[in-house]
């Protein structure tokens, strides 16, 4: 096993512990911190599939995001009022049915997205998908069906068989659990001749349509793969907060994702979630001491980029073996 | 809807555009000549529109707060192009995105702090309040014509540094090859330096304009931020006149989109749906507009030696 393997391990084991210490001791609150570091770690391990693995440095994925938390949000809604969704079809409150009609609704629009977008690459590939995610921001602002600038509450946090999902421990074990099988995801797909082709693309172009890897075809499954796992944790979100508003779909949101893999260490395993962990930590802690405390987050993230490359991986776990 | 109506909405729609030339003008200058993005360029614009309400509340004129805000966030951009964002020139775009987002928090959150979250209000001067008459009885402001008239002054203005004199040589030089500029004696620091605060000055210009048609507060460069990033994508990155073309097609269809979609869907739907389904559907407008020029032309309409 190597060095990062074993980092990686003791990283997601120590959420776990996390999470059951703060339940021994009574304090739900940890637990919540501990699930948003979950769920924000899935919707950056999602990112750093296009972005670590394949250089796609998409600034939209609050669009994805988004998406699963409105799939949440909408089909809840629909079941708490039993009117029907579309064509008769009711809305409900299963998760899993919710994950997956968020997940390949987050698709759909990817292909489109991606089909786009990834015509281009740097600079317009990014300033794209920022737009793109935008022109979603402002269609839920001016859409009035399902709250437009206010949001959308959803009233009871959707069911999971056999938990009770209003229990905190209970919904952070389900929110781990798709963490653990999303991790699991991202190293088959970095380790498999897909995953090769993706990262050769990242570092030559040429050389991979020389040996015959149309590069376009597989960045665009790279981009909805990571845009469907983006969705999953923008659904859990939602039930987490029981709340889904446009500033899902902010740039805010795409900035915080990048941030959060930056932080981490870009295109390692478990570099997402330790980024989330970080930057969930320091909120919560500079949060209590000072309203400002994205001044002082501005200010760290400036030192990581300029000084600190590499991101908390990268400091524990040495540099990524493939540059 | 009557003809005096649309014609006052094109000129809205030119004033939007020009606002956005300003914006644009300035980003894509900064990438073309050094290569990077800023995202901090909101930031800059807000820093102009604060500079400039402060000044304008504590002399009572608006002239000393415009000049104010083009020293300020000029100051401001050549203070952080020395501080940072030099060390960012030979990195990557992801670092470049990272490290300017971060100066935008600091910027805003920075900002709130000094002033507080209320906005400023900024008055519109003297000289140039009131209206004049259009053609067909409506009236229309004259403010919004002067941004009109600063916005066209700087476009030709940019044409001629850029086009005609020494600094604009040495600009277009260090856009084609850096490294012979430097062989050649230009000192290439200053020249970016140079380069990053005439962006900002033009961003910062913008911001006390915009500032006197709608409340000065925290968080208002970005909306224009994005719109100018899609102003300078269909434009193509690099290229002066295709952020003059792209601002003002931009600007125009989403102040005409808003406009006339609520009317085009009400020929053939109620009312309020059709004021629902138009304004929704304006709100997307000028993305569909740059995804379709993007699907035929990636690299944008004037695409730069980039």
């Amino acid at each position: 096993m190597t060095r990062e393997t074993t980092i990686s391990i003791v990283i997601v084991a120590g959420l776990l512990a996390a999470a059951f210490i703060a339940q021994a001791m009574g304090e739900t609150f940890y637990i919540t911190l501990a699930t948003r570091m979950a769920i924000l770690g899935l919707a950056a391990t999602g990112l750093n599939i296009a972005l670590g693995l394949g250089g796609l440095v998409s600034f939209g994925h609050a669009a994805f995001f988004g998406i699963g938390g409105y799939a949440a949000g909408i089909l809840a809604t629909h079941a708490f009022n039993s009117e029907p969704l579309l064509l008769g079809l009711p809305g409900t409150n299963q998760m899993i049915v919710i994950w997956i009609a968020g997940a390949i609704a987050a698709g759909l629009v990817a292909v489109l997205i991606g089909l786009i977008s990834l015509r281009t690459s740097g600079v317009y590939f990014i300033m794209i998908t920022l737009a793109f995610a935008q022109m979603i921001y402002y269609f839920a602002i001016s859409w009035p069906a399902y709250g437009g600038e206010d949001g959308l509450s959803i009233y009871v946090r959707n069911t999971f068989p056999g938990t009770n999902t209003l229990a905190p421990m209970s919904f952070f074990l389900i929110c781990f659990g798709l963490l653990v099988i999303g991790l699991v995801f991202f190293a088959l797909i970095r380790d498999s001749r897909f995953g090769a082709a993706l990262q050769a693309g990242r570092q030559n172009d040429t050389r991979l349509a020389a040996v015959g890897i149309g590069p376009f075809r597989v960045r665009l499954v790279a981009f909805v793969i990571s845009a469907m796992m983006t969705a999953l944790a923008g659904a859990l979100f939602a039930d987490l907060n029981r709340f889904v508003s446009p500033s899902m779909f902010s740039w805010h949101m795409s900035g915080e994702l990048i941030v959060l893999i930056i932080i981490g260490g870009v295109g390692r395993l478990a570099g997402p979630l330790a980024g989330a962990i970080v930057y969930v930590l320091f909120e919560f802690a500079l949060g209590g001491i000072t309203e400002h405390w994205q001044f002082f987050l501005g200010l760290i993230l400036l030192a990581v980029v300029l000084f600190a490359r590499g991101g908390v991986m990268g400091l524990l776990a040495g540099r990524a073996r493939h540059g | 809807m009557s003809l005096t109506l649309l014609i006052e909405q094109i000129l809205n729609g030119l004033q939007f555009g020009v606002m956005l030339f300003l914006m644009a003008a300035g980003l894509t200058l900064i990438f073309g000549v050094m290569g990077l993005i800023n995202l901090a360029h909101g930031s800059l614009f807000m820093v102009g529109a604060f500079a400039c309400a402060t000044v304008a509340a504590a002399t009572g004129s608006f002239w000393l707060g415009l000049v104010a805000s083009l020293a300020a966030a000029a100051a401001a951009g050549a203070l952080v192009e020395i501080l940072v964002i030099r060390r960012l020139y030979e990195r990557d775009h992801l670092d470049q995105v990272l490290a300017t987002f971060a100066l935008i928090l600091i910027f805003s959150e920075g900002t709130r702090w000094v002033f507080g979250s209320f906005p400023l209000y900024l008055d519109i001067p003297q000289l140039l309040s009131g209206a004049v008459h259009l053609p067909g009885g409506a009236q229309y402001p004259i403010y919004r014509l002067a941004v009109i008239g600063v916005g066209i002054a700087v476009a030709i203005g940019l044409y001629l540094l850029i086009g005609k004199t020494r600094l604009g040589m040495r600009i277009r030089a260090g856009e084609s090859d850096r490294e012979m500029i430097g062989a050649l004696g230009i000192d290439i620091g200053t020249l970016y330096t140079l380069v990053f605060a005439l962006g900002a000055a033009l961003a910062g210009l913008a911001g006390a304009m915009v500032g006197a048609l709608q409340s000065v507060q925290v968080g208002m460069g970005e909306p224009v931020l994005i719109l100018a990033f899609v102003v300078i994508v269909i434009g193509g990155i690099g290229s002066i006149k295709g952020a003059l073309v792209g601002s003002i097609l931009v600007g125009l269809t989403e102040t005409l989109g808003r406009f006339l979609l609520p009317h085009v869907f009400g020929l053939f739907m109620p009312n309020s749906e059709a004021a629902t389904v138009g304004a929704a559907l304006a709100s997307m407008l000028i993305y569909i507009v740059m995804a379709l020029i993007l699907a035929f032309r990636p690299q944008g309409l004037f695409a730069a030696n980039a």
